[in-house]
């Protein structure tokens, strides 16, 4: 193993190993830590709690957002809830249940004591985001409400309708707006990060382009925390919105910090199919439908029939037969595939037939459409605006699409990447989910590392760590500066004839084919070889018009797209690679006889962490064994 | 529901940078299928405007699903365009029919500067929420979730307040360019839960104040901003912002400075 992959978990029980590791850790007088400056990147749920968090506590923060207002940021979209082992159900839910289901939920492939940690701080976010008034669902008797999720046989999920999201990071938001009222927050609005500086070995700042002016501008800090969100926009199609992008990642990547288990990407199995070629991006509907939705399929291949006119005894209730303990509420991974073996079967529905069934008759005859619509009301109104069809006459048109990724930079216990100072929060890390995240778990996932991991381990490491002053004069600032240039001068002067989307769309289909749902090694082999090819018409033919010292959107995402161009690459290696089936990594080559994913933790009970070599040099793999001492290592059954 | 391919023409306000002078250009949009949304229409007009090496049209989107609160402008003088409590980027070609001539102009403020073409600066907002627009309190150390009770009818109606995407629809639809829909709906917010009772009057003080600094219009209750609102933020809102206000400013109390023996 190297050293560098190091999780430096600290030894000892589980149980209390955050809360010793907490009291090992170094702190900073409260009166030296507005000397210190830390920038945030990002302004999602883990980032708007981490800058609130470190300006409540002191610290002077420059937060960066690349949109115009942070309350835009894409954590604003997430539907259906957040988990928390508060066992207020009393149905058995504890901390150790919410670990013990995550640990599985992910494919046992993810890190045990961060895991665990992220189940005991689960119950501090709930308190939290009531006490800064999010509205979450409450019961008549003013408790609050619960609903079930994916992967798990306890009602442990808290809500705000359809747009828990939304309300999370709305209190997010406004504590980080009153610290830059306070004077603690710097915010930087519609500045997009292109650079990661590093002195000394450490991670002291970053350079953005400022998208209203077309500006490079060189920050200043002790240490860079990066909140940049998931890479799922490398498939064009996706669930992401249009700005989420990995160029943040990547470029930190290309600098030294190392990429973690790329291949591990997640396909929600209900979104709404695609319609056409024009098509932008795709519309998840919330996983929490399947507490009252039911998944099906016609019996009949190529049934044509209206789905009202398909009596239940030539109905294929798929989920609810292949797992009668979990029914409609199996994972993600695992509903998602199921999906794709009934429309590859020729049994999908809708002009496409890339499409399954998920329908609420029988939800609606037993509690009547006005409870539905008080549960669901305004994910059926968005269904209908996008369709034209109304879900409570007839069952929605759901197919999978890419939604999260579990990959994403290397980090250890503390949240540190491979270059110091460089802390990675929320969906941008590796650290929690596995092969496979479960379903209201991201929410949880963002503001825990906020709230309460990232602000301890800043203040242990900068007060651990004698740092030289810097300015953005020092050469280390001024190349990276002038390298973002160049790279904006070159992408501008190519001047070809393909918009920057052509190429984009190109790739994504290419990974959706090949490292999506399922991916077996001819096809990886494949992708491999066409890659390059795309990168390299790109940088020849592309053509971004306007100049770069103005709003420039095609020049914006022209600099993202590049950075696809090179991550999709590494996902295709690190699939090929990986020669298992975990979580949402479906190797076809590596299946039960029933079709169900085959680990092999023999040989692959590890993360795999790639590590940058230079332009045109394969990337070398380092590896972090994972050992499972709390859980036991076992197949994956939610039958 | 079966697609049609229809035929619009656009007349879109084209604005260099927030100093330049302005002007509306034609353009036509071929073959859109009704099953396209409005900004995916909007994508192809760009597209063949760069490949003519033509200046795409800058709009501000982002999630394309109804919640960020990065798109809108007007189509024919609406916000978002004609389909009720829809931003644009949900709004569908089905709405509209073959040779329908559609006007896409910018939000209209003073408090809202033109950025570029239909892009504007809506910063405005995000100072009215830091000046107030929260409920003071530090990570950490908070009490129990459900050690304060809230009946369920208040939490709804909160939540109802709470669900504003900060678009500026509202403003952009108001003729005195008012906020008080957006201010509003924040002050009811906290004002309806028992966390945000400490710091009501305060909060309905500052945020009304940093609306009138920013220049926004005054609120004469026309009720066109709910009207256009994508989120049907209700009026009752403005209402219980005017209660708010008046109470605080009856209940003013002077700041106290003292901070203790040191």
């Amino acid at each position: 193993m190297s050293s560098k992959v190091d999780g430096k978990v600290p030894a000892g029980d589980l149980s209390t190993m955050w809360t010793d590791q907490r009291f090992k850790m170094k702190l900073v007088n409260p009166a030296n830590k507005r000397k210190h400056t830390v920038i945030v990147v990002g302004t999602g749920l883990a980032g708007a709690s981490s800058a609130a968090t470190l300006g409540e506590l002191g610290y002077n923060v420059k937060a960066f957002c690349v949109h115009e207002s942070p309350r835009r940021a894409h954590s604003v979209a997430a539907q259906g809830g957040i988990n928390a082992a508060k066992n207020y159900q009393n149905d058995g839910d504890s901390i150790q249940r919410l670990f013990y289901d995550t640990i599985k939920g992910g494919d046992f492939r993810s890190r045990e004591a961060n895991v665990y940690r992220l189940a005991e701080l689960s119950v501090n976010i709930i308190d939290q985001a009531v006490a800064q008034g999010v509205p979450l669902a409450r019961e008549y008797g003013g408790l609050l409400s619960n609903r079930s999720f994916g992967g798990a046989q306890v009602s442990r999920t808290f809500y705000a309708r359809g747009q828990t999201g939304q309300q999370l990071l709305l209190g997010a938001y406004s504590e980080m707006m009153r610290q830059v009222e306070a004077g603690t927050v710097k915010l930087y609005n519609r500045r997009e990060m292109l650079e990661l500086v590093v002195i000394d070995g450490k991670a002291r700042g970053i350079i953005t382009r400022n998208l209203l002016t077309g500006e490079i501008e060189s920050h200043e800090a002790d240490c860079v925390v990066m909140c940049t969100g998931g890479y799922s926009n490398v498939f064009f199609l996706s669930t992401n919105a249009m700005a989420c992008a990995v160029t943040a990642a990547w470029k930190s990547h290309k600098k030294g910090a190392y990429f973690a288990n790329p291949c591990f990407t997640q396909i929600h199995p209900t979104c709404i199919p695609v319609h056409g070629d024009i098509q932008s991006k795709l519309t998840l509907m919330s996983e929490s439908l399947r507490n009252d939705g039911r998944v099906w399929v016609p019996q009949m291949k190529g049934d044509k029939r209206h789905p009202n006119e398909i009596p239940d005894s030539e109905r294929d209730y798929y989920l609810e037969r292949i797992y009668p303990s979990f029914g409609n509420l199996a994972p993600r991974d695992v509903s998602s595939r199921q999906a794709k073996f009934r429309c590859d079967e020729g049994r999908g529905v809708g002009e496409t037939g890339q499409a399954v069934y998920l329908d609420f008759r029988d939800a609606i005859n037993r509690l009547g459409r006005d409870k539905i619509a008080e549960r669901y009301g305004n994910l059926f109104q968005m269904y209908e605006k996008i369709t034209g069809e109304n879900p409570y006459e007839q069952p929605m048109k759901i197919y999978p699409a890419p939604h999260y990724t579990m990959g994403g930079l290397w980090v250890d216990y503390n949240l540190m990447s491979t270059i110091p100072g460089l802390f990675v929060a929320g969906e941008a890390n590796f650290s929690d989910h596995g092969a496979n995240r479960l379903g209201a778990s991201a929410l949880m996932q963002g503001l825990a590392d906020g709230y309460f991991v990232v602000p301890y381990t800043v203040g242990d490491y900068i007060a651990g760590n004698k740092m030289a002053p810097v300015t953005t004069d020092h050469e280390a600032f001024r190349s990276a500066n002038q390298g973002v240039r160049s790279e904006i001068e070159k992408l501008l002067s190519i001047k070809g004839t393909r918009t920057v989307d052509s190429f984009h769309k190109e790739l994504g289909r290419l990974m959706w084919e090949y490292c999506g749902m399922s991916r077996n090694e001819a096809g990886l082999k494949k992708a491999l070889e066409e890659i390059p090819k795309i990168r390299k018409a790109f940088w020849s033919d592309v053509r971004i018009p306007g100049e770069a010292d103005e709003v420039n959107t095609e020049l914006e995402k022209a600099c993202r797209v590049a950075d696809f161009l090179e991550l999709g690459e590494l996902m295709c290696r690190d699939a090929l690679e990986r020669k298992e089936s975990c979580g949402g990594h479906f190797r076809e080559e590596y299946q039960t006889p029933d079709n169900e994913a085959l680990r092999d933790d023999e040989n692959f009970c590890h993360v795999s962490a790639w590590e940058w070599k230079g332009t045109d040099q394969p990337q070398e793999l380092h590896k972090e064994k994972l050992s499972f001492e709390n859980v036991k290592l076992s197949t994956r059954s939610y039958k | 529901m079966a697609d049609k391919l229809i035929n619009v023409k656009l007349k879109v306000w084209r604005q260099k940078g927030p100093k330049d002078q302005g002007s509306f250009k034609e353009y036509d949009a071929k073959n859109v299928s009704t099953s396209e949304s409005f900004l995916e229409m909007l994508d192809q007009v760009n597209e063949n405007l760069i490949t003519k090496g033509e200046d795409p049209i800058v709009f501000d989107h982002d999630c394309r699903e109804g919640i960020c609160g990065s798109c809108g402008f007007m189509i024919n003088g609406d916000a978002h365009g004609p389909q009720k409590s829809t931003t644009v980027c949900q709004l569908h070609m089905r709405a509209f029919k073959d040779g329908d001539v559609l006007v896409l102009e910018p939000w209209r403020a003073s408090a809202f500067p033109i950025v570029k073409d239909l892009m504007v600066d809506r910063s405005a907002l995000d100072r009215v929420i830091s000046s107030g627009g929260y409920i003071s309190t530090n990570a950490g150390g908070a009490r129990d979730a459900n050690s304060i009770l809230i009946p369920k009818q208040d939490a709804d109606e909160a939540m109802a307040s709470a669900t504003c995407i900060g678009c500026g629809a509202c403003v952009a639809s108001c003729k005195n360019a008012s906020a008080a829909l957006f201010t509003s709906a924040k002050i009811s917010h906290m004002a309806l839960l028992p966390q945000g009772q400490v710091e009501r009057e305060r909060r309905a003080l500052l945020m009304v104040e940093q609306m009138d600094e920013e220049g926004f219009g005054a609120c004469s209750s026309t009720g066109a901003c709910s009207a256009s609102c994508p989120k049907d933020i209700s009026l009752t809102n403005i209402a219980r912002m005017n209660r708010e206000f008046l109470k605080a400013s009856i209940n003013k109390k002077p700041e106290s400075s003292d901070s203790g023996g040191m």
